[in-house]
């Protein structure tokens, strides 16, 4: 194994159809038009000293050190900053260049401290490395002069350190901040001498540094370090993987010494990151060795006897065990399987196959059906195909962007700064939100329209876009006319065209006003490329299916699909939303979404596996709840899912836990749900097991063992021993074996498999004989459907309205530097950022109910209450509040209610109706709660030792 | 059962009847599990209180399922 260092061309690629030809050194080289010499020369085999460029990063041309000469012209250009002409002829090295060079270093190295054996960069220093290329071996002016070697160090960050003293203001850093992050937090504050790069007069934990890691990253010297290479050392060898937080799927190079990870870095080569990583990609994988993390199967008779630790032998003959005796007690159907997002396809495809093949019945389910099972539906029934229509890069060419219930620069963070780089490079942008989320106002960039729309009301501003599309002429008929259905579209049209979809008639009920709603509309149809992105403030509503519809029509009437720049596309939350829902996991569908009343299919499965399948759809997982609460399901095996703190209606989901006779969580610690089980089997994280990731752009990307599991198993192993003890074998060798049957199963994915990841990085489906490499734009051409379909989206509010008792709207997200439940970042540094969760409202709601920022208030709504500490914002609109749900003792979805998506059960937690008030003391239920964790998370002593 | 059915019956009452009708009763069938078909088909034939009359019809369309 090699510690993988990717190939510095010093300047970021140019496109181009036309191609130059030069000589660098008398060797010829051909690049597209626009190239740097510095970045030819590197193509052609020729490494020129550089310390202000990185190809990440626009050329600066500040340290002088990538002169060059060209045959013809004066002077010594910089190579960095200088396009390649054809004909040219460029020598690098000459001694008149190498003198020049090494009085720059001079300068440097004058002003630098001379510790290098000590200093952590060492090894991997590029200041260090070019003092070695360009000979430097004495520096005339001395060390004794006016210089920085006392600055003082900034320590704040718990993730990196900033040491001015090692500092040469190359800037990189800043450019990495604007250019790639688009964070704007650092600068260079002074001139000349007195140049130093700055947060902004502040530390960096005070500033608006996101800690995307960037700076770090482009920092060529010690000065911006991370802490664990401080304490650790270099790495030795390397390992390809994938993030294992957000739908982006960041790829990373995880850097090891041994089985330690020293750090993570974004990989250049990623094709959905490019290089760039946030918060929680870069530095929250702490998680992986908490002292938390469960490491030796546990069972228990009852949820209040203390877990008593048994061998893997023991815990899986139990499972098997209790299982088979409620199935023989209360029928086949009684028990079932709940994935997580969290889990590798690998994973959540062997889960769905031990539920229908060993459990015989169709009663699993994933956590998608809490977040993104209307998109799935929507989509599938417009367009033909449950997946997002656009690969992230498609962005670039975007000339309008629409971002409608979603918060990238939050939620999905790297491609958040991508959109950023093309909106600062001129694309128009419409956000619909009913907070005014950052995207709305960021250093240069501002949304043309921003529709604060009041929670619950998607489909009316949706269908008021596509009434003006319609009634102004703008539909683009001859796209409608070759590639949709066009009676569906003629109804459609005809029904949007009523005057109650107009903005006027909506907008007492969106809050939106109809002249801003007709400009976004107009500006959508006619601004060239128009892509929409959305998240879960379109699907977790009681019409979130309706809406990925409407957003669909929109698309499909703009001649919005089927091309770069454009389509509908989902933001999905965790890092496997997209693959856990492809690999069958929902209760009525196979891996590729056909239907198990299919007998077709059926019979493809049936031969494969070779049993018999039922035909019916399985239970959802709130039915699963009702069930139990009912006292006809009785057992559950939970894998990675933390149901009690992240589904709704707590008091629901906790009676129907509680009513069940054998749950089984397979998770890394003793999460919220684990409080109601009675077998623990400890998990394996994502740098202890092979798999892939498929994120929101369809791209499945290898998540590979960098270390071997502290458990004992990778999760995918846990569930075959599962099955086999239940009677049904399996027997997988390797994560591979299950692709394979994955992709012998499953015409999306025929020509998926680990070599072809291997060998290409990553892969987007479908990847058939169609499409060998995958496809990153669906329904070029036609959609996957044949005819796209309008549907007829008429809004119907939310049975969950405001009266006097509940006057407010809760809506609920997430925020950046915590992931879901929270159960991976709360054991992380990342706490210093988000210890609590707390609830944002708007001033005048604060002023009116006698609340300072920072009190705790109680949280009620008809489901239940909760407290917390109050934050005033002016960014809520009146009438609104906000939460985020990452911590378990804040339990917000006490609050939540049952209303859910009509198609999918998907639940509303977007909108709920609560009174906030001042309080002096925790609610019942955390009362209740703190009582419950204390009895149900005790570990035998005697069993432990 | 019967908040959802009427969901289910409000997003197809948009169509013209016998679509909007066929609509529900395939969304019933292709997304329900066996014992809710029952227990909805048995509200309906004890009168169906509070159901929509789409979901009502649709309802009277579904074959009586196999609950194991």
């Amino acid at each position: 194994m090699v510690l993988i260092k990717e190939t510095d061309y010093g300047t970021p690629a140019r496109h181009s159809d036309h191609l130059v030809t030069l000589e660098i050194d008398g060797k010829e080289v051909t690049v597209p038009e626009g190239t740097s010499v510095m970045r030819a020369s590197v193509q052609a085999g020729v490494n020129v000293p550089k310390l202000c460029s990185t190809d990440s990063l626009e050329p600066f041309g500040s340290c002088r050190l990538c002169l060059v000469e060209v045959e013809g012209r004066r002077g010594t250009p910089a190579s960095c900053h200088t396009p390649v002409e054809p004909g040219m002829k460029v020598t690098t090295q000459s001694d008149k260049l190498a003198k020049l060079r090494r009085g720059v270093m001079e300068l440097y190295i004058s002003d630098h401290p001379l510790d290098c054996l000590t200093c952590p960069a060492n090894g991997d220093c590029e200041l260090q490395d070019m003092a070695g290329a360009v000979g430097l071996r004495e520096v005339r002016y001395g060390y004794d002069g006016e210089n920085h070697l006392h600055e003082e160090k900034d320590e704040s960050n718990p993730y990196f350190t900033f040491d001015p003293s090692k500092c040469i203001v190359c800037s990189r850093c800043v450019r990495a901040c604007e250019e790639v992050q688009g964070t704007f937090a650092l600068t260079v504050k002074g001139r000349g001498f007195e140049s130093k790069i700055s947060p902004g007069d502040v530390l960096f934990m005070e500033s608006e540094c996101v800690s995307c890691g960037a700076c770090v990253q482009a920092c060529p010297t010690a000065t911006l370090t991370e802490k664990s290479i401080i304490e650790m050392g270099q790495p030795e060898h390397s390992v390809i993987t994938t993030c294992a937080y957000c739908g982006v799927g960041c790829t990373f190079k995880a850097e090891m010494q041994g089985n330690e990870v020293v750090r993570m870095v974004p990989f250049k080569d990623g094709k959905a990151n490019h290089g760039h990583s946030c918060v929680k990609g870069r530095f929250a994988w702490g998680y992986t060795s908490h002292k938390d993390r469960i490491l030796n199967p546990m069972v228990r008779a009852k949820i209040t006897d203390p877990w008593q630790e048994v061998t893997w032998e023991q815990a899986i003959a139990h499972v098997a065990s209790e299982f088979k005796r409620l199935q023989k007690e209360y029928g086949p159907d009684s028990i079932g399987g709940i994935t997580s997002s969290r889990c590798t396809n690998e994973e959540t495809f062997l889960v769905q196959k031990l539920v229908r093949a060993a459990f015989g019945n169709n009663n699993v389910d994933t956590c998608a059906r809490v977040c993104h099972s209307p998109t799935g539906y929507g989509l599938k029934t417009t367009l033909g195909t449950s997946a997002g229509t656009n690969d992230f890069d498609s962005v670039d060419q975007a000339d309008v962007i629409m971002v409608i219930g979603a918060n990238p620069t939050d939620a999905h963070p790297v491609f958040a700064s991508h959109m950023k780089r093309r909106l600062r490079a001129g694309a128009r942008l419409i956000v619909g939100d009913p907070r005014k989320i950052d995207l709305v106002k960021l250093p240069h960039v501002q949304a043309d329209y921003y529709l604060p729309l009041l929670p619950g009301t998607n489909v009316a501003v949706i269908n008021a876009m596509a009434h003006v599309v319609v009634t102004e002429g703008l539909v683009d008929e001859e796209y409608v006319r070759e590639r949709c259905d066009l009676a569906a579209f003629s109804r459609w049209a005809e029904f949007i065209s009523d005057e109650r979809h107009s903005p006027e008639a909506v907008e007492e009920i969106t809050g939106v006003p109809a002249e801003t709603l007709r400009g976004a509309a107009r500006l959508y149809a006619t601004g060239g490329n128009a892509a929409i992105y959305y998240g879960l403030g379109v699907t977790e509503h009681s019409q979130g299916s309706t809406m990925v519809m409407g957003m669909a029509n929109l698309a499909m009437a703009t001649g919005n699909i089927g091309k770069e720049g454009t389509g509908v596309n989902p933001l999905r939350g965790q890092n496997n939303v997209q693959g856990s829902c492809d690999m069958g996991s929902f209760p009525h569908e196979f891996s590729g979404y056909r239907h198990v009343s299919d007998d077709s299919v059926r019979a493809i499965f049936e031969e494969a596996w070779a049993v018999g399948l039922q035909g019916e759809p399985g239970l959802r997982i709130p039915n699963m709840f009702d069930a139990a609460v009912e006292g006809t399901f009785k057992g559950l095996y939970i894998q990675g899912e933390d149901v009690v703190q992240s589904d709704p209606n707590t008091k629901h989901v906790t009676a129907g836990m509680a009513a069940m006779e054998c749950v089984v969580v397979q998770d890394l610690f003793l999460n919220e749900t684990a409080s109601y089980a009675h077998v623990f089997l400890p998990g394996s994280t994502f740098l202890e097991k092979d798999g892939t990731f498929t994120n929101a752009e369809r791209r499945l990307g290898r998540v590979r063992k960098v270390l071997p599991p502290k458990n004992g198993y990778a999760d995918w192993e846990i569930t075959m021993l599962i099955s086999n003890a239940m009677g049904y074998e399996m027997n997988y060798g390797h994560p591979s074996e299950i692709m394979d049957e994955i992709a012998r199963l499953t015409p999306t994915f025929t020509g998926v498999s680990y070599e072809k990841l291997d060998r290409l990085g990553s892969l987007q489906w479908p990847c058939n004989d169609n499409a060998p490499e995958g496809t990153p734009v669906m329904h070029k051409g036609g959609f996957v459907r044949g005819k796209g379909l309008f549907m007829i989206t008429e809004f119907v509010a939310t049975d969950e309205r405001t009266n006097d008792r509940f006057p407010l709207l809760l809506t609920t997200g997430r925020i950046l530097t915590q992931y879901n439940v929270g159960a991976q970042t709360r054991r992380t540094a990342n706490e210093v950022w988000h210890e609590e969760d707390v609830l944002e409202i708007h001033p005048w709601d604060a002023e009116n109910r006698g609340i300072s920022d920072g009190d705790l208030v109680a949280l009620s709504s008809r489901a239940g209450e909760t407290t917390l500490h109050a934050r005033i914002s002016e960014r809520m609109q009146p009438g609104v509040v906000y939460t985020t749900f990452h911590h378990p003792g804040t339990a917000v979805n006490v609050i939540t209610t049952e209303f859910a998506d009509w198609a999918t059960d998907c639940p509303e937690y977007k909108v709920t109706a609560v009174q906030v008030r001042r309080t002096s003391k925790p609610s019942e239920w955390q009362q209740h709660y703190n009582e419950l964790r204390e009895k149900t998370t005790h570990i035998s002593a005697e069993a432990k030792a | 059962m019967v908040h959802n059915a009427n969901q289910i019956a409000l997003f197809f009452a948009a169509y013209p009847h016998d679509e909007a009708v066929a609509g529900v009763a395939n969304h019933l069938r292709m997304y329900w599990v066996p014992r809710m078909r029952r227990q909805i088909i048995e509200y309906v034939a004890h009168g169906g209180e509070g159901l929509h009359p789409i979901a009502v019809e649709a309802v009277k369309r579904l074959p009586a399922p196999v609950v194991r």
